[in-house]
C-alpha cells in the first residue's frame, strides 16, 4: 500500500467500532492496550455500550457469559499475553456453548522491542486453538471490519467462541505515524 | 472472633436468603454454594457453575448490567471469591444497583479436603470488597443479620456484598444439573431471551 492510500483509507479502528455496533455489541471488556486505545476511547464514548475495564482479562470470558444470559451482546479486546489468562475460563464458554468474540492486538511479532512478549505472542493462536477457539487473523486494515463482522456473525448465531487477531504489523504500521 | 462451630449453618443461610426470592435470578459458584442453591429447589434462574473458579460474580456482574430491571444474587464460596479477587475491584467500578453478592465463608476449601483458605489465616474479604468500592457491605454472623441481607437483596439502591460466616461442613450433596447448555438455554427461556 502507499503512503498516499494510507493516508486516505479509513481508519480500521474506526470501521472495527462500526463492525461492533452493527452487529449489536452492548458490553465491551477490554483490558487496555496501546493498539485498542482507539477503539476503547470510541467503546467508552458510546452511550449504547458499556464499557466494563477488567483487572485480568479471564474475568471477561466470564462477564460475556454473564451477558449472554441475560440476552446481552458482549465483546472482549485484549493484548495477546492476556489469552494465556483466559485459557481456564474458556472452559465456561465451551462447556455451555456461550458465544464470545474475542478481539486480540498482538505482541511479540513484527517490530516487537521487548522479548518478554515474545513467549507468549507466539503461541496466543495455538492457546486459543488448544481451546478449540476458531482463530481469525488480520494482517491488513481493510480486513479488519469484515473479519470481525464474520466473527460475530458465527459466534452468536453459531454458540462458538471466536477469537481475532490483529497483527503487530498492522498496528505498528499506524503507531509509528504518532 | 465466634468459633467456627457456633457459625452459621450453610442450608439454613441458603434458605433465608432465596426464602422470598420472588423473580431474582441466582448464579452459584463452584462448588458447595451450588449444592446449596439446589438443596432450596432446582430454578431455571439458578445458573450454576461446576467450574471456572472465580467465575460466579462476573457473570453476575455481566448478568446484572444486561438485565437491569431483574435483581441478581451470586452465591459464592471464599475459595471461589479468592480466585476472582480482580473481579471485585472491576464491581467496584461499575456498581450496579441490582447486583448482590453473597459469600460464604468457611474458611476452608470444602471440595478438596477442607484445606484453610486464605481467610481462615488474614484475608478479611468485606474488607477488600470496601476496599474495592463496593459501598454497602455486610457482615453476618447471625439469623438477624442474614434476613436483614436477604430484604436489602430486592430493594438496594447500589450493589451489595455480604461476608456471611458459616461453619466449616458438609452437608449431604444435592446436586443440581451439570448440563452447561441446557442450564445457559433453560435460563435464557426463563427470561424470554432466547430465540427458537
Amino acid at each position: 500500500m502507499s503512503e498516499r492510500a494510507a493516508v486516505a483509507a479509513p481508519d480500521w479502528r474506526d470501521e472495527i467500532f462500526a463492525a461492533l455496533k452493527a452487529g449489536g455489541i452492548a458490553q465491551v471488556g477490554y483490558v487496555p492496550d496501546a493498539g485498542h486505545a482507539r477503539l476503547i476511547d470510541l467503546v467508552r464514548a458510546d452511550a449504547e455500550i458499556r464499557a466494563v475495564p477488567l483487572t485480568s482479562e479471564e474475568e471477561g470470558v466470564a462477564l460475556a457469559a454473564g451477558a449472554w444470559l441475560g440476552g446481552m451482546r458482549a465483546a472482549l479486546l485484549m493484548q495477546s499475553s492476556g489469552v494465556g489468562n483466559c485459557v481456564n475460563m474458556l472452559s465456561l464458554a465451551k462447556n455451555c456453548r456461550f458465544p464470545l468474540v474475542m478481539l486480540v492486538t498482538m505482541r511479540g511479532e513484527w517490530g516487537e522491542f521487548n522479548p518478554w512478549q515474545v513467549p507468549m505472542g507466539m503461541k496466543t493462536q495455538a492457546a486459543l486453538e488448544l481451546m478449540d477457539v476458531l482463530v481469525h487473523r488480520v494482517e491488513r486494515g481493510e480486513d479488519a471490519a469484515p473479519t470481525v463482522a464474520a466473527a460475530l456473525d458465527i459466534a452468536f448465531n453459531g454458540d462458538l467462541v471466536v477469537a481475532v487477531l490483529l497483527a503487530q504489523r498492522l498496528i505498528g504500521a499506524k503507531r509509528w505515524t504518532k | 472472633m465466634i468459633g467456627n462451630d457456633r457459625r452459621l449453618d450453610r442450608r439454613a443461610a441458603i434458605r433465608i436468603l432465596l426464602d422470598k426470592r420472588g423473580d431474582l435470578l441466582v448464579v452459584t459458584g463452584l462448588g458447595s454454594t451450588s449444592y446449596d442453591a439446589a438443596s432450596v429447589g432446582d430454578a431455571d434462574t439458578n445458573f450454576y457453575l461446576w467450574g471456572a473458579m472465580g467465575a460466579a460474580a462476573p457473570v453476575g456482574l455481566g448478568l446484572a448490567l444486561a438485565q437491569r430491571e431483574r435483581r441478581i444474587l451470586v452465591v459464592t464460596g471464599d475459595g471461589e471469591m479468592l480466585m476472582g479477587l480482580g473481579a471485585l475491584a472491576t464491581i467496584g467500578v461499575q456498581r450496579p444497583p441490582n447486583l448482590a453478592l453473597a459469600v460464604f465463608d468457611n474458611g476452608r476449601y470444602g471440595e478438596t479436603g477442607m484445606q484453610a483458605s486464605h481467610t481462615e489465616a488474614a484475608v478479611d474479604l468485606a474488607a477488600v470488597a470496601r476496599a474495592c468500592g463496593i459501598k454497602e457491605i455486610f457482615e453476618i454472623s447471625d439469623e438477624l443479620g442474614l434476613r436483614e441481607f436477604a430484604d436489602r437483596i430486592h430493594h438496594a439502591t447500589a450493589t451489595v456484598f455480604a461476608r456471611i460466616l458459616i461453619r466449616a461442613d458438609e452437608p449431604p450433596r444435592v446436586l443440581p444439573p451439570r448440563d452447561g447448555v441446557y442450564l445457559k438455554t433453560r435460563f435464557r427461556r426463563a427470561l424470554g431471551v432466547e430465540q427458537g
